[in-house]
């Protein structure tokens, strides 16, 4: 059975179908890419599977449940995490603070007025595995709103890293990055896809972090899904390359 | 692109090199005031008056600095619950402590129930409903004669000495007396805040205030935690001002009243929202203005307004986030 399973999903604006008619089907473990030319409705499609907004048609099945309906917070109790194109932190606290917030949530602290002294410890154990897993113990104690673009995306992604979840969205992980830094994320991406098994779906622009992460590539076009495949099925599929390379007629 | 371009927040960290000392000087300070005071020509009451704005303010700040949602109606809070002491003590019983815990039910009971309808609001809708049920909560105050004596506030009640079981202590007429039992109420309430802003929901408030978006796709019900808030810093506010209430004696519709709204956001703003006791400094520098500046003119709030206006352009942090920060480095 497959992690995620969208039926058929629409979201229309007024009169612009922004999506329209998409199905994708990702199994466990699998590390799904979804590229699209601009306004191709990659970020509301996405939106539908995370719960930012509800689709107009279709059903979003996520590890069996239907969820399609269901609020932001319920997706995130059953496992769903996602970080966003512009990064979404909290920029005065410290990294391990940021962490921390979503540790407490994840064991669901949230609302306590004091921790016992396992919780507490458990809650340290849970901010360590997040820093190690992202390479940022170094930087624990810095405010995430000094650290770099490519610093401040992997506290974010450590921060949905928190809740274990068993859908990991990653929207444009790689968005506005030099060199370096994509090239760092990349890693990170692909350490936990490979050494942890997360079931990732992230919309790229950078073909190379895709051909060279993908394990599946969905192509979205005008709010359609143009091709699905292994990256070299997608590289020979003269559909999509219409798409990116305009066509030859 | 490089780093320095997009590395778009610039972060505005406010924890003291000594977070403790702050502490340290603000209650030395407060416990020797009734001594110190004096020889400065103020007077114990001022003291009082400070320690019961600076509560309100506090109170206020647990919403506007630690959860970053903005209130223009506190002063309903405020003044329903020194009605609700001042009721109590006058139609019910003879008891500071239930005098107190009435003005907590009237005020925040009343805040909590207000709460629940509007924390689906964000933003300036949140502060207009606030202000509009503020409007109301005066109003109703200030027509309702024959049960809170109107515009006139509502007189006829004292309060009454506090009886430990095995000592009474006289805080009716000792006005040093009645100063460090308002201490001790205040120490008990910011004691039980700092608990509240270093408990696992304290910091889910920071993290609300500081990106609702990420606080909700960590699975936060911002909703329900704004609420909570919001409750809190309502039953806060009213315990001050039944505080208030029990200092002078009297409760007027004027507690109610959006200007006083508009004085806690001033004391909080110019103390430093961001820091724990900012809005005791600023409620300080606030009530003493008042007192002095008040017996030279009765224009004294252009005075106030024109220290509000200094302090926001210059020690955006507010005077405790500035010394803090000098302090720390």
């Amino acid at each position: 059975m497959s992690m995620l399973d969208v039926r058929n999903v629409t979201k229309q604006f007024g009169s612009l179908v922004a999506v329209d008619g998409v199905s994708m089907q990702v199994a466990a473990g699998e590390l799904r890419a979804i590229i699209g030319p601009n306004g191709a409705g990659k970020t509301t499609f996405f939106n539908m599977i995370s719960g930012f907004f509800a689709p107009t048609a279709g059903d979003i099945v996520f590890d069996g449940t239907t969820v399609t309906k269901l609020a932001v917070t319920e997706r995130v109790a059953m496992g769903m995490a996602r970080t966003f194109q512009i990064t979404e932190i909290f920029p005065e606290l410290t990294v391990r603070e940021n962490i921390r917030v979503g540790v407490e949530s994840a064991l669901g602290l949230r609302q306590k007025f004091w921790l016992t002294a396992a919780h507490k410890a458990q809650v340290n154990r849970g901010i360590d595995e997040a820093l190690t897993l992202t390479n940022l113990t170094a930087s624990a104690d810095r405010y995430v709103g000094e650290l770099s673009h490519g610093d401040q995306r992997a506290a974010e992604i450590a921060t949905a890293l928190t809740l274990k979840p068993r859908l990991l969205l990653l929207d444009e992980p790689t968005a506005g990055m030099g060199e370096h830094e994509t090239f760092a994320v990349a890693n990170l991406i692909r350490r936990l896809h490979r050494n942890s098994a997360y079931t990732i779906v992230l919309i790229e622009h950078d073909m190379r972090v895709v051909f060279n992460l993908a394990d599946k590539i969905t192509v979205l076009g005008e709010g359609k899904m143009l091709a699905e495949g292994t990256p070299a099925e997608i590289a020979a599929n003269p559909v999509v390359q219409a798409a990116y390379l305009g066509s030859a007629e | 692109m490089n780093t320095a371009t997009t590395t778009t927040t610039v972060p505005m960290s406010t924890t003291p090199a000594r977070p403790w000392l702050t502490g340290v000087i603000i209650w030395a300070l407060l416990l020797s005031a009734p001594i110190w005071l004096p020889m400065l020509g103020g007077y114990t009451a001022l003291a009082g008056r400070v320690l019961v704005l600076g509560l309100a303010a506090m109170s206020f700040n647990l919403l506007l600095g630690f959860t970053g949602v903005m209130s223009f109606g506190h002063a309903a809070y405020f003044g329903l619950g020194a009605y609700g002491a001042g009721l109590t003590l006058k139609y019910l019983a003879a008891s500071t402590p239930l005098a107190i815990l009435g003005g907590v039910l009237l005020g925040g009971g009343l805040g909590t129930l207000f709460g629940l309808l509007i924390s689906q609001r964000r933003g300036v809708y949140f502060a207009m409903v606030t202000v509009a049920f503020g409007q109301i909560a005066f109003y109703i105050t200030y027509s309702w004669d024959s049960l809170t004596g109107g515009y006139d506030g509502l007189r006829g009640f004292a309060r009454a000495p506090l009886n430990l079981g095995f000592t009474t202590i006289d805080i009716t007429n000792n006005s040093t007396a009645f100063y460090y039992f308002l201490l001790i109420v205040f120490g008990v309430v910011t004691g039980l805040q700092a608990l509240l802003l270093a408990s696992p929901f304290g910091r889910t408030l920071v993290a609300i205030r500081e990106n609702e978006r990420r606080a909700r796709f960590l699975g936060i019900p911002i909703e329900r935690h704004i609420w909570m808030s919001f409750s809190i810093s309502c039953c806060f506010t009213a315990l001050a001002g039944a505080m208030y209430a029990l200092l002078n004696n009297f409760a007027d519709p004027m507690g109610l009243h959006y200007s006083l709204s508009g004085e806690i956001v001033i004391m909080t703003v110019m103390g430093g929202m961001r820091a724990f006791w900012g809005p005791l400094i600023g409620a300080a520098l606030f009530v003493v203005l008042q007192d002095y500046i008040s017996s030279m003119t009765v224009n004294w709030m252009s005075f106030v307004g024109m220290i509000f206006v200094l302090v926001v352009l210059f020690f955006p942090r507010g005077l405790l986030g500035m010394l803090q920060r000098g302090v720390g480095k």
